[in-house]
């Protein structure tokens, strides 16, 4: 296995509001290894986001880390005083924002807008940061980079800001890039370049990626490992491939379900009932259990614990538990199983 | 919630029962919303309450006016009854006995009682003084309160009025109408409001009419413009459509759905619009275009005591400070019911 | 053509506009005015009033009158004042503008700038006791009425502390109080505005974009947030040349300064009407300038409107 880069544990964190106090995160522990991929998977409100803005020591005013660690180089990220994190933030862990629109500064040219970070974090002077600039833009794909130095945001596609915003992350050569839904808020045929792009680019630089999505069918093309979250919790974690086809929390089942493939044979798309629990009163149980056609009687009173499914795929269900009864998933679930078990028989 | 690590012998334990299917009333349990949903008034209403200056100043305000509608009826002594025998007095409290406010004055350095040497009975007191014409400041300063408010006031609602009136029927006309009155707009808006006013009242004479009249021609077009805003954000969405389809006269749409929806945004346009016509007021006394004597508002009293100020400053701070106080309070109220009101208020 | 040139030939037409307005308003509600140009009316007789009307064309119909009165404008006379009888109007204020300039100009800048200052450390310190010490501070200035504050400081830095002049406008020291007292409520806007601006600007995306490369909070202010807050500022100049003006006319008065204000203030208490007429087309002028002279700032300052959209790439 290769060498562990970031490990979040244990984390635990909520937002005092005037209605009280929001659960957004009840317990998150997953690693991320030099040069992967982790896809990181969720409806809105389920806590990916903070996950993430806790990474970069972003969270709100309001935010109140109850326990947990973040390591990242030995040292625990949510102890760190903001100058230290100011240090870290676009040098070593650097992140790419969702809507290219609003994420650039109107007012400013976008060649100093990519040169800023990297002059304040090495020291250099205005003229080399702007040269490393025109570097980078030309390494995102901006065509005619030297003359668009100067320009500003406006004069740019959606596609394109998108590219400078990835540009700007990248200046510091980062270890860490984490992507908060790169792709969500561009057309479709630009998304699939922004994805290329991101590829090259850990090729390229061999960083880490932490890719936050809610859109399964974008993780399949760039995830080495998936994580899918519900409710403030991870539910499951396993590689790529473990995931797609061989999910075993019937929440994964309904996302997989619910996302149109070429591949299966009912006519109808399997989409998941009711709306997500309310943190700020979590349910005893398994968050899911309200939606969760498959749940039992245990998913009422307690939280399942994690089950291993292979050395790196585990998944918090009790329809894992040695006592569960065996359940039929739906049947593009069961597709999904055939296949996985054909890899494996392929394999041996 | 701790995290859930449960050994392989704890997850034996657990009775098959609790295996079996859950059965559920799903459809309830899911589309339950859990957090106490408000409506928009409850809402700005507790934001408001909890914006201490805000509260602190309409409770002063709401003294103020009170005390100004007593005095209608119980005042200290006539606010216009001159009386050439009692000229300048120092303030004089009953009970207390600090030089300043007990009948004395320094004159040429030494302390002397002008209530004796202006023979003043015992059982008179000029809580705070008399004017230039023996008149009774305190008096005055009621009868100064009551009629800048009662200005103010009238302007105020005559601004609305207009206002209202012309955004409402630019924003839902539309089209060519509102293109003409939006030009209409942009000229008038090249008029400093102020000479309009000085010219209104050089022609016509300051009188509490002519005041409030010129006051209200000039201050409505920041309404109208903020009205029609509004009006037009209203008018594309679907409430409106749909009244529009059942057939309902546009006026009833702009009375029964319109109006209500933007009330909250003129409420604080109207609280900002009354400090400035006191002010308007006050400024238009002190340049010598105020009211006619012996009727008081609180820009006679500044321009009065300005011209002793520099022998009986206090014949100008008192009245400086009730019209301070008065302003701030409405700002400060303007500034909560507009931040109340608002719902991107970050906290 | 630019759409930009455009909308500003629009502008412009709009302005000739007001100002023809604003004069005709003027010349007819002179129109009503009771009483002659004449103080000594009653010892004229019938005949020598005649004489005197023919003489200054008052005998003429009124729309030839108003014509008249137009021509002149445009000549830039405005009639002789009523106040000192053998002196052009347009002598009487003509010297004056440069005080007033002056002062209104000194008045803007210590203003806004201060009032900048003021809002930028109220947005960063939200919510702490700095921010309600600066947002009472703007209260105050908006709320006291200028002339209060300029009786204000006179009393207190030129009565007893006896350190700055009383009044009058011999050299630069003597433009500091009344500068201080018309400035109050320009820096009570601006912290106001600037605050609130500010605020969203922090809140915004590319802010959150700033702070994710790195950048301490304080850099973050003066290069993304203060640039983004100032353009919308420009909006506010016009309303504040208007409380300049108003402000003026206490002030110059309170501060014995010969300036445009104090003169307006004296022909009002003498019904000077020509001059009273001449004062309200100038200062619609200049608040008609202002707004032009906004109008563009903004397309110079504001890169989106500044760069036209036709260099996409």
């Amino acid at each position: 296995m290769m060498k562990k880069i970031l490990e979040v544990k244990d984390l635990k964190i909520s937002f005092e509001t005037y209605a009280g106090k929001v659960q957004a995160i009840r317990n998150v522990d997953f690693d991320l290894h030099q040069g992967e991929t982790l896809a990181i998977v969720g409806e809105s409100g389920s806590g990916k986001s903070v996950t993430t803005r806790s990474i970069m020591g972003l969270l709100a005013n309001n935010a109140i880390v109850e326990s947990g660690e973040i390591l990242f180089n030995g040292s625990d990220i949510l102890k760190k005083s903001e100058k230290e994190m100011q240090k870290i933030r676009g040098k070593e862990i650097a992140m790419i924002f969702q809507d290219p629109m609003t994420s650039l500064d109107p007012t400013m040219t976008i060649g100093k807008q990519v040169a800023e970070s990297l002059i304040k974090h090495n020291k250099i002077s205005k003229k080399e940061g702007l040269a490393q600039a025109l570097e980078l833009l030309k390494l995102v794909g901006i065509p005619n980079a030297e003359k668009r130095l100067n320009n500003y945001p406006h004069q740019f596609s959606g596609g394109q800001r998108q590219r400078i915003v990835i540009a700007i992350a990248l200046i510091c050569y980062p270890h860490i890039l984490i992507a908060d839904e790169p792709t969500t808020a561009l057309d479709v045929t630009i998304q699939a370049q922004i994805l290329e792009l991101l590829k090259e680019i850990q090729e390229k630089m061999n960083s880490s990626i932490i890719f936050i999505t809610h859109d399964l069918g974008v993780v399949a093309n760039v995830a080495d490992r998936v994580a899918v979250m519900y409710a403030g919790k991870i539910v499951e974690i396993g590689t790529a491939e473990e995931i797609f086809y061989n999910p075993q929390h019937p929440y994964t089942w309904g996302l997989l379900g619910s996302m149109p493939t070429l591949e299966g044979t009912s006519d109808r798309l399997y989409a998941i009932p009711g709306t997500p629990p309310d943190l700020l009163e979590p349910p005893l149980g398994d968050a899911f259990y309200a939606r969760n056609e498959f749940a039992l009687k245990i998913d009422a009173e307690e939280q399942p614990p994690f089950f291993e499914v292979s050395s790196t795929h585990k998944a918090a269900t009790w329809l894992l538990a040695p006592q569960a009864p065996k359940v039929t998933p739906p049947e593009e679930i069961q597709i999904r199983w055939a296949k996985f078990k054909e890899k494996q028989q392929s394999r041996a | 919630m701790e995290n859930v690590k449960k050994t392989q012998a704890e997850i034996n334990q657990i009775p098959a029962s609790q295996f079996e299917p859950l059965e559920k009333n799903t459809a309830i349990e899911r589309e339950v919303i859990s957090a106490p949903s408000l409506s928009f008034l409850q809402d700005s209403w507790r934001r408001l309450k909890k914006n201490k200056a805000a509260v602190f100043s309409s409770s002063l305000l709401l003294i103020v006016i009170i005390i100004s509608i007593v005095t209608i009826f119980f005042s200290p002594h006539d606010p216009t009854a001159q009386n050439v025998n009692y000229i300048n007095l120092p303030p004089k409290i009953p009970g207390i006995d600090i030089n300043g406010f007990n009948g004395t004055a320094m004159v040429g350095g030494q302390l002397v009682d002008k209530y004796a040497a202006a023979n003043v009975p015992d059982d008179v007191y000029f809580f705070l003084g008399t004017d230039g014409l023996g008149r009774d400041l305190l008096s005055r300063l009621f009868m100064g309160t009551r009629i800048s408010l009662l200005i103010a006031f009238i302007a105020a609602m005559l601004d609305i009025v207009f206002g209202v009136t012309y955004g409402l029927v630019s924003g839902l006309l539309g089209g060519r109408v509102d293109n003409v009155m939006q030009r209409i707009l942009e000229v008038l808006s090249g008029i400093p409001n102020l000479v309009v006013m000085i010219l209104m009242l050089v022609v016509f004479k300051p009188g509490i009419f002519s005041i409030v009249a010129a006051m209200a021609i000039t201050n409505w077009i920041p309404m109208a413009r903020i009205v029609r805003a509004q009006t037009m954000k209203l008018k594309d969405q679907e409430f409106v459509l749909a009244a529009t389809t059942l057939g309902e006269k546009r006026s009833k749409i702009a009375f029964k759905h319109i109006l209500p929806n933007i009330s909250s945004v003129i409420i604080v346009q109207m609280m900002f619009s009354i400090p400035s016509a006191i002010f308007f007021e006050a400024f238009l006394s002190f340049i010598g275009l105020g009211l006619k004597p012996p009727t008081a508002s609180l820009g006679m009293l500044l321009s009065d005591g300005y011209k002793t100020f520099r022998f009986l400053p206090y014949q100008m701070w008192i009245p400086a400070v009730v019209l301070s106080v008065i302003m701030i309070g409405f700002n400060l109220l303007a500034d909560g019911l507009r931040d109340a009101f608002d719902p991107k208020m970050k906290e | 053509m630019n759409s930009y040139i455009k909308y500003l030939l629009k502008r412009v037409f709009y302005m000739l506009i007001t100002l023809w307005l604003i004069a005709t308003i003027t010349f007819f509600l002179m129109q009503f005015l009771p009483g002659t140009p004449y103080s000594n009316a009653e010892k004229l007789s019938p005949e020598q009033i005649a004489l005197l009307n023919k003489q200054l064309g008052l005998d003429q119909p009124v729309i030839v009158q108003y014509g008249q009165y137009l021509l002149n404008l445009l000549k830039g006379d405005f009639g002789i004042s009523f106040q000192f009888k053998n002196q052009a109007v347009s002598n009487l204020l003509g010297g004056r503008i440069g005080p007033s300039m002056q002062l209104g100009i000194q008045a803007i800048i210590f203003g806004t700038f201060f009032g900048t200052i003021l809002g930028m450390i109220s947005a960063m310190k939200q919510n702490t006791w700095v921010d309600t010490t600066a947002t009472l501070i703007a209260i105050l200035g908006r709320s006291i009425p200028n002339f209060v504050f300029a009786v204000l400081l006179q009393y207190i830095f030129a009565i007893k502390l006896q350190i700055l002049p009383i009044a009058k406008w011999d050299s630069f020291i003597y433009t500091i109080l009344p500068t201080i007292a018309l400035a109050m409520s320009p820096l009570a806007d601006s912290a106001r505005f600037i605050r609130t601006e500010m605020v969203e600007v922090l809140h915004s995306d590319y802010v959150e974009l700033a702070r994710a490369k790195g950048l301490s909070r304080w850099e973050i202010a003066f290069r993304h947030g203060l640039r983004n807050s100032l353009i919308p500022l420009l909006t506010l100049l016009g309303p504040l040349a208007v409380g300049l003006m108003t402000g003026s006319l206490v002030v110059e008065n309170i501060f014995a300064i010969p300036g445009i204000g104090e003169q307006f203030v004296k022909s009002i208490m003498t019904n000077d009407y020509p001059t009273i007429m001449a004062v309200t087309i100038l200062y619609s002028a200049m608040l008609i300038f202002v707004i032009f002279i906004v109008d563009i700032l903004y397309g110079i300052v504001d890169p989106r409107i500044r760069v036209s959209e036709g260099s996409r790439g």
